[in-house]
């Protein structure tokens, strides 16, 4: 933090317009718009940025690796709502970022990335640490800029938070050249305000589409809302258990949208797709009406498109206009934000009677839908699902998870019950491994008081290891779960299913995470049976700073049920046998 | 199916880039795609054809409104329209077939408009049939084409016609005349509306 915070040169978004140079002018803009935490790595073509920082009031947090901050200002996105941001260099610093802004823009989450170029004057000539980061980006980004004078930065900034956050939100890079941010310009921060948001032609409700949506939903026999992460992002938490509620409809979600319905609400029926519960993807198939609240008919939660909810009526409410009819036929499409539709849809909405349906549902859940494994005998072995239940259970489900992406984060989202948005943090879109760690530090900047786990596997963990020493040196408390099965577990998975076995490069030998944790200073433990597991998570908690558990659970478990690439949404691969972590009594 | 859209876009640095892009990220050819400056000030207009199937239209024209310089997008589809092309054609000649050819342009109410002892350039505006079967022509004799280039669609709906957007946006019609822009040859145009 900038000691002689109280400067000019801080105060200019507030004060009269004042003479800043380029690098000033990044701060003061970065300033106005609330921004108090960044997270980057700096070099050369943005040293003049980063000799400014010290002149503001903003924390910055040196990474490890370009991709971490990217990644944590992710993470501080989706745990705050705000718009997370990553700052690098030009050349090699800009290109590893390009993971987290993919990442970012596949889960559509607001962050602004800003990145140092080479001189105006060099630009196009293969300089040093040159590289075209606009053009790399384009693809990945929701926009992106190339700045080349001080006097644009300060509006290129402004839009840029503009376009992270309007609509369906996305990363925005703004690419600024070292001779901008040594130049000079009259710094006006109200001057520099974007013009309003264009209204999109698309984005329209027609009166007839919502009066055709009530009337499907008050004839409905058997409805289903899928409920996705617009809910979360558009704020509609309220409406959309409004609806559920008052028309007594049952609700599925998507992976990003847990949290966004109470994991422990009558009307909650738990995740859907490949790796969803049998009871959820059987309701959806069985379904005359589908209501799809800010969720995008992923291949992951439709399987075979063409054999998906055949008998279902859509009604599909979504901010962006290009996925509505883009992998599933829309009956009533509703192009516009979630909560301001649904605020439209609601007083068009009156009681019914759904308790059949409901009934019927709970018929195919049977005795063991609950998942509530904590009675279940010990015979011996750890499992990843006892690891997350008691995890679940000490918490009181009111930490904020991060988790990396394979096995462990099916089991997360199976096992751990989100009751709150914004308390699962995972990578959906791209399944971006190596996202847990950096993402968690992220997260636990934007929330402080909250209690921030790591679940990660033993693979995507090495991938972004490092930033344990970001940990170490920003002293903050992180509690790490390492899901440790010596294998890259869900590419294993796949082997044994669809590859006869073949166990081809998922075997992985991994350092002694206790060890490495110690390294950096940063205390740990291994955890080999479910005796120890109760007592190595309240050690975890209660430890003063940041904690590493290493879980030495089963080898060769598998995520059940999984839906095959390839088959419709009811075809599961159920688990074989009767096993202590059976997923439904039908079996 | 062919797919006709008509954007005004930022006239920026990269914008045609980030057009072009999203047809390469879709995966889908660009037929013609011509460029050129607006009615409004700042603002490109864009004629795209392009071959998808029936239902991309509206995923087209709502992924064109997600790039930030896209003010706007018109999907054409089967609306009535005026729909154009430029060819200029390089063709040689001889003293002996000079006079087929002037006979040709004269039939295809195109123009001469670079005429060299061994060669003369022909100028063709109309619809794309038009086009083709110039050439169609010429190519009967055959290495008599020496050149050949096409600019590609140009599209503009019958009628009084103006999208929301652009409506808001207000009256943005430069009334400035181009520098340079000869009167006569505006009226010469103005009358020849042939049909389709």
């Amino acid at each position: 933090m900038g000691t002689n915070a109280t400067t000019q040169a801080s105060n200019a978004h507030q004060a009269e317009p004042t003479r800043l140079t380029g690098a000033e002018i990044v701060w003061a803009t970065l300033v106005g718009e609330g921004v108090t935490d960044v997270f980057g790595y700096p070099g050369g073509a943005i040293l003049p940025v980063y000799d400014a920082l010290r002149k503001f009031p903003i924390h910055h947090t040196l990474v490890r690796h370009e991709q971490g901050a990217a990644h944590m200002a992710d993470g501080y996105a989706r745990a705050s709502g705000k718009v997370g941001v990553a700052i690098a260099t030009s050349g090699p610093g800009a290109t590893n970022l390009v993971t987290g802004i993919a990442t970012a823009m596949l889960d559509s989450i607001p962050i602004v990335c800003i990145t140092g170029n080479v001189s105006s004057k060099v630009l196009g000539t293969d300089a040093f640490q040159e590289v075209d980061i606009t053009g790399i980006t384009l693809p990945v980004t929701k926009h992106n800029f190339l700045i080349n004078r001080a006097e644009d930065i300060a509006p290129a900034i402004r839009y840029a938070f503009q376009i992270a956050k309007s609509a369906r939100p996305g990363p925005v890079l703004v690419d600024i050249t070292k001779d901008a941010q040594q130049a000079t310009a009259i710094f006006d921060f109200e001057a520099a305000k974007p013009r309003a948001v264009r209204p999109h032609p698309m984005r329209i409700i027609e009166e007839s589409d919502l009066a055709k949506a009530a009337e499907l939903i008050r004839t409905a026999k058997r409805p289903v809302i899928l409920a996705g992460h617009g809910i979360i992002e558009s704020g509609a938490e309220e409406q959309v258990r409004t609806l559920a509620e008052r028309a007594q409809i049952p609700v599925a979600l998507t992976l990003l949208g847990l949290g966004a319905f109470p994991a422990s609400h009558p009307l909650n029926l738990g995740m859907m797709g490949m790796h969803g519960e049998s009871w959820v993807n059987h309701a959806i198939q069985d379904a005359d009406l589908l209501i799809a609240c800010g969720m995008r008919f992923d291949d992951r939660v439709t399987g075979t498109t063409s054999t998906y909810a055949t008998k279902a009526k859509k009604i599909h409410i979504e901010v962006d206009p290009a996925e509505l009819n883009k992998n599933i036929k829309i009956d009533v499409p509703l192009a516009g934000d979630l909560r301001e539709v649904l605020e439209e849809l609601l007083p068009r909405i009156s009681g019914r009677d759904g308790s059949a349906w409901l009934k019927s549902i709970d018929s195919i859940k049977g005795a063991s839908a609950v998942r509530d494994i904590k009675n279940l005998p010990d015979l011996g072995h750890l499992y990843a699902a006892h690891v997350i239940h008691d995890i679940w259970r000490i918490t009181g489900g009111n930490a904020i998870v991060v988790t990396d992406v394979g096995q462990h984060q099916m089991w997360e989202a199976q096992y751990y019950h989100h009751e709150q948005p914004r308390t699962l943090i995972t990578s959906g879109g791209l399944g971006t491994m190596g996202f847990a760690l950096p993402a968690a530090i992220g997260a636990k900047f934007a929330c402080p008081e909250k209690e921030v786990w790591v679940i990660a596997g033993d693979g995507g963990f090495q991938m972004t290891s490092a930033e344990l020493s970001t940990i170490a040196q920003e002293g903050i408390k992180i509690n790490i779960a390492i899901i440790n099965n010596g294998y890259l577990g869900m590419v294993r998975q796949w082997q044994e299913f669809f590859y006869e076995r073949n166990y081809e490069s998922t075997p992985l030998i991994s350092p002694d995470f206790v060890k490495l944790a110690e390294a950096h200073g940063i205390a740990g433990l291994t955890v080999r049976t479910r005796a120890e597991l109760a007592s190595a998570v309240e050690q975890a908690r209660s430890a003063p700073g940041a904690f590493l558990l290493n879980f030495k659970v089963e080898k060769e478990e598998s995520v059940y049920p999984m839906i095959p690439v390839g088959n419709a949404l009811h075809e599961m691969i159920r688990r074989p046998g009767k096993d202590a972590l059976l997923e439904n009594a039908d079996d | 199916m062919l797919h006709t859209f008509v954007a005004y876009v930022d006239d920026l640095p990269g914008v045609l880039t980030r057009v072009a892009s999203l047809f390469r990220r879709l995966n889908i050819n660009i037929h013609s795609l011509t460029v050129g400056r607006s009615e409004r000030a700042g603002l490109s207009r864009m004629t795209m054809v392009c071959e998808a199937s029936a239902e991309a239209g509206h995923r087209i024209r709502a992924s064109l409104f997600k790039l930030e310089n896209v003010v706007d997008v018109d999907d054409i589809g089967k609306a009535p329209t005026v729909t154009r092309e430029l060819a200029l054609i390089k063709v040689a000649t001889t003293p002996q077939n000079r006079s087929q050819i002037f006979d040709l342009v004269e039939v295809f109410r195109a123009r001469i408009v670079d005429l060299a002892p061994e060669s003369l350039m022909i100028e063709l505006t109309g619809v794309e049939s038009k086009i083709e079967g110039l050439i169609e022509v010429l190519r009967e004799d055959e290495g008599r084409i020496l050149e050949i280039c096409r600019s590609g669609k140009m599209t503009m709906r019958r009628g009084h016609h103006i999208s929301s957007v652009l409506k808001a946006m207000g009256a943005g019609v430069d009334d400035k005349p181009e520098a340079g822009a000869e009167p006569a040859e505006a009226l010469e145009e103005s009358a020849g509306a042939e049909p389709e």
